[in-house]
């Protein structure tokens, strides 16, 4: 059955977001009408400030509400460590292990062959340029702990490695709460060659 | 039967939700299964790598198909899986094999186009394929036109490479025609007919025959010239470009 015209138009644009189903959609929608205005006049200005004020900072492609990002405009971050994540959510995951004083590059994406993804199409030019004033010294490569993350990361160090520069890559192992039987072979793989004595 | 298994090889995966992921297999009793891997994404996920691209494993699937046809919920669910093989995970360590090993995936995808199909002959050449992109002993390039061409062949596509494809007069001939379906004749010579190097002919024979100590003395031109007749039939035949194929790395 189809709403009436208002409703409907709701429904099918929160219907286009990722991961909302048509009952997702339906909740939501019904959700909205029975809410306060003030609350959906919130939520409004919201949606407009995220699509006119925020863009993507110029050096690093994070998202950022000024031309430089946080993180690039921070002195206290050490210029000669940068960490290659492929999209600004893995910056901040990054982030929240307070582990990390560098700065980053998000390449926009993983190369994937079959979904037409190439290295062209990823900012991985702009990663090169902003190699090329010498300041930085390490790259670590985030990409995620796929075999497409893989793929980025073996072509980034190939590309990489003439320059002199310290390429790693984030370690592959067991997670923390985890059963060892339920380990797949390519993470115990990878955690038994980067095992490390215990102290 | 609400529970089946196989040995299949993983084609493509695409995100779904939150951290589930949609996963096109190729089976060796089943054909092209497309399953729901439920919470992959998650890094104590009991999958773990074993549901990542040009996987060779055992799995086993719950089915769903009783559901209303296009209802939510209609794929199958990945319940347990094994790995037979981690050919993905190695060859996403080399480049060039990574992309050879993305396209030998997608064409695998295209041919088989209704799901549950069974495609034993087409599982082998995949897995076959994959191994020996793995194995190193013959160059990328030579592996996957090998895979090409005989893919075509078992789709019926495959090129006349001795007798004309026109009119079947018997051999050698020099002009080459992507519509016509292989080599021609001077008499049935379409315009705009390739005219490909003896040994390039010789090279794409042995590649649908194996006859790898003939294609790894090949030389690099007619090994260039073989890619782009190979490649050109495919996809003339697929009527669509493939997206991975101009993003093989070729030696």
């Amino acid at each position: 059955m189809m709403y009436e015209g208002p409703v409907q138009d709701l429904m099918d644009e929160l219907g286009r977001l990722p991961g909302i189903g048509p009952k997702s959609a339906q909740r939501i929608a019904f959700h909205i009408l029975s809410s306060e205005s003030a609350d959906i006049d919130r939520m409004i200005a919201a949606l407009t400030r995220v699509k006119l004020e925020v863009k993507f900072c110029r050096i690093c492609g994070n998202v950022s509400e000024q031309d430089e990002c946080r993180i690039c405009r921070d002195p206290r971050r050490d210029p000669s460590i940068i960490c290659v994540v492929e999209e600004p959510k893995d910056v901040v995951a990054v982030e929240r292990t307070r582990e990390f004083r560098g700065r980053y590059h998000v390449l926009g994406g993983a190369i994937s062959p079959i979904d037409g993804i190439g290295p062209d199409n990823l900012r991985i030019r702009e990663l090169l340029t902003r190699l090329g004033d010498g300041v930085v010294m390490e790259l670590i490569l985030a990409t995620d702990p796929n075999l497409e993350g893989e793929a980025t990361a073996t072509y980034l160090a190939r590309l990489l490695r003439p320059m002199g520069l310290t390429v790693s890559r984030l370690a592959s192992g067991l997670p923390v709460g985890g059963d060892l039987e339920y380990a797949d072979e390519v993470t115990l793989g990878r955690a038994l060659s980067g095992r490390r004595s215990v102290e | 039967m609400p529970l089946f298994r196989d040995d299949a090889v993983v084609l493509r995966v695409h995100k779904l939700g939150e951290a589930d992921r949609i996963v096109t297999l190729l089976t060796r009793k089943h054909g092209r299964v497309r399953a729901v891997g439920k919470g992959v994404r998650r890094t104590t996920s009991r999958f773990g790598a074993r549901l990542e691209p040009a996987s060779h494993i055992d799995v086993q699937f719950l089915t769903r198909t009783s559901a209303a046809p296009g209802a939510a919920g209609k794929l199958d669910l990945v319940t347990q899986t094994e790995s037979l093989d981690n050919l993905g995970a190695r060859l996403s360590l080399d480049y060039g094999k990574w992309t050879a090993a993305s396209a030998i995936c997608e064409i695998a995808e295209r041919l088989t186009a209704e799901e549950g199909e069974p495609a034993l002959r087409l599982y082998l050449l995949v897995l076959g394929a994959l191994r020996a992109l793995d194995s190193g002993e013959h160059d990328v390039t030579l592996v996957l036109d090998a895979y090409l061409i005989r893919a075509a062949a078992l789709e019926g596509w495959e090129p006349a490479l001795d007798d004309c494809a026109k009119c079947a007069a018997p051999g050698p001939h020099t002009a080459f025609h992507i519509a016509a379906g292989g080599v021609v004749c001077g008499n049935c010579r379409p315009p705009g007919s390739a005219r490909p190097a003896p040994e390039t002919l010789l090279l794409m024979r042995a590649l649908l025959r194996s006859d790898w100590p003939a294609a790894d003395v090949s030389e690099a031109f007619h090994r260039r010239e073989a890619s782009g007749l190979i490649s050109a039939h495919i996809q003339w035949h697929l009527e669509r470009g493939l997206r991975a194929l101009p993003m093989v790395e070729r030696g």
